[in-house]
């Protein structure tokens, strides 16, 4: 036992005095993802809901055909713009893109208005467009507004109850709590923290096996009176403790960062305060064990420091497999699905995330079954350090 | 004291060593001397049991290598090949590393690495990081770390390579002293004068097998060769016409 610690400390303080990884391991892997994550959805979050906020530009040709309609049009948050070009000019340049979008009311509307038939107006735009599509949706509802407004006071004067010709009203109820709704955006996080844990313990996966070869200080070692089982298992527990500290660290940045994020915009609000910071890590932390072991196998299977650089890179991306099968599927926590490693952890960061309750028991299923997998994953590391070739 | 009796080692289809026999005796220097390829690595090897031999047995102190492995890696200090440092660590580190590993008690492991700093004289570099060391300061540093828990048998695999005219004196100079303090010494080389120089016995290796053993006049003599050169040609010869 005391041999093992002596191991583990030695590991992490020779791991620690490397500026180099350790930059990379504990500020570059966890803090970066939390803070690009951050950025991108405040930008698409500004997109979304800032272009709602200002007053829909709209540009009409043959205004004077449709007065009233125009006051109505002027009492709503719109910026009018008039055109003094005929209708094909005016599709010409939406097309071109000058405008991007133009009302084009016909020269019979006034006609048809007074005669109580439906009066036609166009709406020209680029439907591929999808801020374009959005803005169509504002004026089609404006113009709507002014024709349900109209059509009522035409049947109030025939002597007729509007709501006649109203068979079925619609009434949406939206049971999403407002996080639940930012959960479907923010699950990539589940992701990004598990990235960083595995980034955080590459570095002495690759040096404990390859690394120590190559520099030629495992032949030494190996003739330590220790065994190798132990060598390895100290090995292991030093990259579990780095993996977990890149972890700690990801977790606090992703807290801090959501803080600038406007959800509150959306109506959506994100409880990630110290409480879920620590249940996070509390069930994401077991994990270590499989990424560290899985990082040491392939390792130890390559002849230099480089060579296991890109093969250990290349089994990161296993775990996300089935985080990426469950984002895809929708899954929901199941009993079942707390079976798989990665994937338990990815349900139980959109619960946490979306503020509901942790099943106890899905929890003790997720932390048995991926501690399971991770002690099978370093009794095969083990039996890889023990070969013989280990050295050659 | 080391034995070694009719090992054989193969990795695949190559045979690094075939037969090879010797003893060490305490307060002695037995040098391995052979060509590059001989087999001595992987024979050392076999010794501070990093590998297992496929047939044949060694012991050290008359314990069996493959049966109590642990128990001969404590009686033993082995300088491997290259002997890499951990470069982040300093040079006291490295040796205070090695002697907790060994198990030196916490009480007297300064002291015994302090001890370890003055025997090879590496108190300039001693609480520097290794990282950038020359090829002399870190095969000193290797050198303190192997002996630090103060085995009787010591094994030294090529410890004079890239070593200049200055080190390998006070290398010779260290080999020396472990010898009047009654330890076993093994150790080898490629380099004939080396062996020469320090050697009370000479195991001559080639090809896997051991050509010729003795005394450095013992091989003289079997050989007719006055020059020790000649001899070494001459026993590797054989087993090559043998071959």
């Amino acid at each position: 036992m005391n041999r093992f610690l002596t191991i583990v400390l030695k590991e992490i303080k020779d791991n620690f005095r490397d500026r180099r990884t350790m930059l990379s391991a504990l500020v570059f892997g966890p803090l970066f993802g939390p803070v690009i994550f951050a950025g991108v959805i405040s930008l698409t979050l500004n997109q979304a809901t800032g272009k709602a906020q200002k007053p829909l530009p709209l540009a009409i040709v043959g205004a004077e055909y449709a007065p009233s309609l125009m006051t109505y049009l002027g009492q709503q948050d719109t910026e009018i713009e008039l055109l003094e070009v005929d209708a094909e000019t005016a599709i010409g340049l939406v097309r071109e893109g000058e405008k991007e979008m133009v009302l084009l009311i016909d020269a019979g509307y006034g006609e048809s208005w007074e005669a109580a038939t439906p009066a036609r107006v166009s709406l020209v735009l680029d439907g591929s467009d999808q801020s374009t599509s959005r803005q169509a949706r504002r004026a089609r509802g404006y113009i709507n507004g002014w024709s349900q407004q109209v059509g009522a006071m035409r049947l109030i004067a025939r002597g007729i109850d509007p709501n006649v010709a109203r068979a079925i009203n619609i009434d949406e109820i939206d049971t999403s709590t407002p996080s639940g709704r930012a959960g479907l955006v923010l699950g990539v996080l589940s992701y990004f923290l598990l990235f960083s844990m595995l980034a955080g313990g590459m570095y002495l996966a690759i040096d404990t096996t390859a690394g120590e070869r190559e520099r030629g200080s495992l032949e030494p070692l190996l003739t330590l009176p220790v065994t190798r089982t132990a060598l390895l298992l100290g090995k292991l527990a030093a990259t579990c403790f780095f993996m977990s500290l890149s972890l700690a660290i990801a977790l606090v940045a992703l807290a801090a960062a959501l803080g600038y994020v406007p959800l509150q915009r959306l109506g959506m609000s994100v409880e990630f305060g110290p409480t879920q910071v620590v249940t996070a890590f509390l069930f994401m932390v077991p994990f270590t064990l499989i990424g560290a072991s899985l990082m040491t196998v392939v390792a130890s299977f390559t002849k230099s420091f480089k060579e296991a650089q890109s093969y250990v890179t290349f089994a990161m991306l296993a775990p996300t497999l089935p985080i990426m099968v469950a984002a895809v599927m929708n899954l929901k926590s199941t009993a079942a699905w707390m079976a798989v490693p990665s994937m338990s952890q990815h349900l139980l960061m959109l619960d946490l995330i979306k503020g509901e309750p942790l099943n106890a028991t899905f929890v003790a299923i997720s932390v048995g079954s991926t501690l399971g997998l991770g002690v099978l994953f370093a009794a095969i590391a083990v039996f890889f350090y023990r070969r013989e070739k280990l050295l050659m | 004291m080391i034995e070694v009796r009719n090992i054989a080692k193969s990795f695949g289809k190559v045979k690094a060593v075939s037969d090879v026999s010797f003893s060490a005796p305490d307060g002695r220097i037995t040098g391995l001397l052979g060509p590059n390829g001989a087999g001595k690595s992987t024979t050392l090897r076999v010794l501070y049991t990093a590998i297992q031999p496929d047939q044949g047995s060694a012991s050290v102190d008359g314990i069996d290598v493959s049966r109590d492995p642990l128990e001969v890696r404590r009686r033993l200090g082995a300088l491997p090949h290259g002997a890499g440092l951990y470069n982040q660590l300093t040079a006291r580190e490295n040796i205070a590393y090695f002697a907790a590993m060994h198990g030196v008690d916490k009480s007297e492991r300064s002291d015994r690495v302090q001890r370890m700093i003055d025997l090879l004289e590496i108190h300039d570099f001693a609480d520097r990081r290794t990282k950038g060391f020359s090829q002399g300061q870190k095969i000193k540093v290797a050198l303190a770390r192997a002996l630090v828990h103060g085995p009787r048998n010591v094994i030294l695999d090529e410890p004079t390579n890239g070593l200049d005219v200055m080190a390998t004196r006070s290398l010779r100079h260290i080999i020396r002293k472990l010898r009047e303090d009654g330890c076993c010494v093994l150790f080898s080389s490629h380099v004939m004068q080396e062996v020469a120089a320090l050697c009370d016995e000479i195991v001559i290796v080639a090809n896997g097998r051991v050509s010729m053993a003795g005394t450095t006049d013992a091989i003289r003599q079997k050989t007719g060769c006055d020059d020790l050169e000649d001899a070494f040609v001459r026993a590797i010869g054989r087993t090559e016409d043998a071959a």
